[in-house]
């Protein structure tokens, strides 16, 4: 492959890439870089303290930590990897004000398996449902509750109605 | 070849029941395939739970529907509105869209169409020859040819996933961690299992699975805003005339061997063969300043490459148990759920299951052909289907679905949790892909090192001077230090055309 054709196949990936990106955040900043350097390293080291703990064997007689042992050694490498380029990668996103809408979801979904075993899967998954249509999707209050309720009646019937499926339900 | 077990995949296909879930698995890819948002990977994990419910045949073949189907759905939002539905058709906006700007919208859905059906066939047929003889190759691997074969496994896949190769690997660490949590198969002792009785058995796949693709993917898209979208009423003329037909033929013909071929690597796949097919068409090309302003063959060859690859990576899993890619990593998952290990013991042990799922696919081919030429309408309406409505509906399905595999209501917490991973590392630039291969393979290759350990007496040379494992792991090498090598010529190149 000559150098030409070679920079025509990368100019086709690149508007690939970029029409894949359009709608996202801005490219995140070097702190980022490093801090997620950072926790890769220490992911690596408290996994390797872990191997370590149940003991890491040898050659001739690998133990149960072995395994654990040599994954360990290498993410510990590339986090250190990672820290060297901090800067140099453009793939990371910042996090801006939509991030909030994603801690909003999570805590749709966290507030449902808080409940769940005590009230039923009903109340809150009719909730999260009106969160995201709502608030997450920008839809009418109409639209929302309408939805919310079909949904969960459609939810109950085919799960517990026609599957059987005992999963906690208040009715 | 005795013929007799490929003839009785096709009666095992024609069961009424096989029949329905092949058609119910393609219908479900063209959607998803349509829709923007969730890829096959994560509508395959999703669905991970109903699987539980059938016989180990028909779970894959809607599987494997879903994911040769998605390739055809993808294009059609790629053509009409320039949102690839699907990575693999991204490049497919290019030249689909410039003809649906000219009012060919049609011409570009049908060529893609009728090169997917051309490719995908194709890729059957070399595939039911092919693999076989591969998986008749490996039955002599022993446990040190299955470790050099996974860890080069991971690594072409981590090789060529998206992000940056670095956090890739790093990913894949993380997944071959995970795979270490609960009892170790050897001793018997716990590991990381931080005294919970929930994780003493282990991570379950299905809420990585579910986690990582399905809720990750869905958290990520809350950022996006998403346009109206303007979807066109209806689409005229999806017949390519004899002309059309006669200027892409070579793509299509370029496109399956392509397709086929990268298919088949590790870490190839759908996307790289779509981006591999085009290039090759706009280097081949008489006039390639006609790319990307319509040109029927810009639209025949990733298309057809796309579901070639789609197919023919079905090959390292079914005679290898080695997943190409994401989404085969999310079916080797399902066939474990089933009590199938996939390997080269699969065509001999389960002829019923190996030849109906690839038979299946020329049903589920000429399904797609129908559906994506006269149905094409129908689908295009979907498009008013908003995200917003879609995306809570997919949540509920998800923490629901993944209760009903062991009503156990930390796996809901658990699919939050790799929910939330999932979505911090899309973010990141990790891809969630290399992660869930290697959870997969972990077991596989933390086994098959020990075992290769205890069977050299400690010795690791015995990896080396062993032929089949040998060269397997010169090629890890070769993999691994090929992009510094690139990246050292590179540095040269520029100093030198510096110092001209």
């Amino acid at each position: 492959m000559t150098s030409d054709n070679s920079a025509r196949l990368s100019d086709v990936v690149h508007e690939v890439e970029e029409a894949e990106h359009e709608f996202r955040p801005p490219v995140a900043g070097r702190l980022t870089d490093v801090v997620v350097g950072i926790a890769v390293v220490g992911l690596g080291v408290a996994a390797l303290v872990g191997s370590v703990a149940l003991g890491v064997g040898s050659p001739r007689a690998p133990g149960t930590g072995t395994w654990p042992f040599l994954v360990s050694v290498v993410l510990v490498v590339l986090g250190l990897g990672l820290l060297v380029l901090t800067g140099r990668t453009h793939d990371a996103e910042r996090f801006t004000r939509a991030g909030w809408l994603v801690l909003a979801g999570l805590a749709t979904m966290i507030a449902f398996v808080a409940v769940i075993s005590v009230i039923g899967f009903e109340i809150p998954a009719a909730l999260l449902m009106f969160v995201w249509l709502k608030f997450l999707g920008g839809e009418s209050w109409r639209a929302s509750i309408v939805t919310s309720l079909a949904t969960v009646v459609a939810f109950y019937i085919v799960f517990v109605g026609l599957l059987a499926v005992p999963i906690p339900h208040m009715f | 070849m005795d013929l007799t077990p490929v003839v009785e995949g096709f009666s095992v296909v024609l069961e009424p029941t096989n029949l329905l879930f092949c058609l119910v698995g393609v219908v479900i890819g063209m959607l998803i395939g349509v829709l923007p948002g969730l890829g096959p990977a994560a509508t395959i994990a999703i669905l991970l739970p109903i699987t539980f419910g059938l016989e180990p045949v028909t779970a894959i073949i809607m599987l494997a529907g879903i994911f040769y189907g998605a390739q055809y759905g993808g294009t059609i939002t790629s053509v009409l509105l320039r949102l690839p539905g699907e990575a693999s058709s991204v490049v497919t906006v290019f030249d689909g869209h410039a003809l649906a700007r000219q009012g060919r919208a049609g011409t570009a859905l049908g060529i893609a169409a009728i090169g997917s059906f051309i490719g995908g066939t194709v890729s059957i047929v070399a595939l039911s020859l092919l693999a076989p003889i591969v998986a008749g190759f490996a039955l002599d691997f022993g446990p040190p040819e299955y470790t050099a074969l996974a860890l080069l496994g991971i690594l072409l896949v981590a090789t060529v996933s998206s992000g940056h190769r670095l956090k890739a690997l790093v990913a894949a660490c993380i997944g071959l961690l995970l795979a270490t949590v609960g009892r170790d198969g050897f001793t018997g002792a716990a590991r990381f299992t931080f005294d919970n009785l929930s994780l003493a058995d282990g991570i379950d796949f299905v809420p990585i699975a579910m986690g990582l693709f399905g809720l990750g993917e869905i958290l990520y898209n809350l950022e996006e805003r998403h346009h109206a979208v303007q979807a066109p009423k209806r689409v005229a003329n999806v017949w390519p005339s004899r002309a059309d037909l006669r200027a892409s033929s070579g793509a299509i013909g370029r496109g399956s061997v392509i397709g086929f071929v990268l298919g088949v690597l590790p870490g190839g796949g759908a996307t790289i063969a779509s981006l591999a097919a085009y290039g090759l068409e706009k280097r081949r090309a008489k006039q390639p300043e006609r790319f990307g302003q319509g040109a029927v063959e810009g639209v025949a060859a990733p298309e057809t490459a796309n579901n070639a690859a789609a197919t023919s990576s079905f090959i390292p899993l079914l005679t290898l148990g080695i997943p190409a890619n994401a989404t085969m990593a999310v079916i080797f998952g399902a066939l474990l759920i089933q009590g199938v290990s996939p390997g080269p013991q699969l065509v001999t042990e389960h002829p019923e299951l190996f030849w109906g799922v690839i038979n299946s696919m020329y049903i589920g081919n000429i399904l797609l052909l129908i559906m994506s030429i006269p149905l094409v309408g129908l689908f295009v309406r979907i498009l008013r289907v908003r995200a917003t409505i879609l995306a809570p509906i997919t949540v509920l399905i998800t923490l629901v679905g993944v209760y009903t595999v062991g009503n156990d209501v930390f796996d809901i917490l658990l699919v939050i949790v790799f929910g939330a991973l999932g979505y911090l590392m899309k973010k990141l630039g990790f891809e969630p892909g290399p992660l869930v291969l290697a959870f997969v393979l972990g077991s596989l290759l933390e086994e098959s090192l020990r075992r290769s350990l205890i069977i050299f007496e400690g010795d690791a040379t015995g990896f080396v001077t062993r032929p089949i494992s040998g060269t397997l792991l010169a090629a890890f090498v070769v993999v691994a230090l090929l992009p510094l090598v690139r990246a050292v010529l590179a540095r040269r190149r520029s100093e030198s055309k510096e110092s001209v």
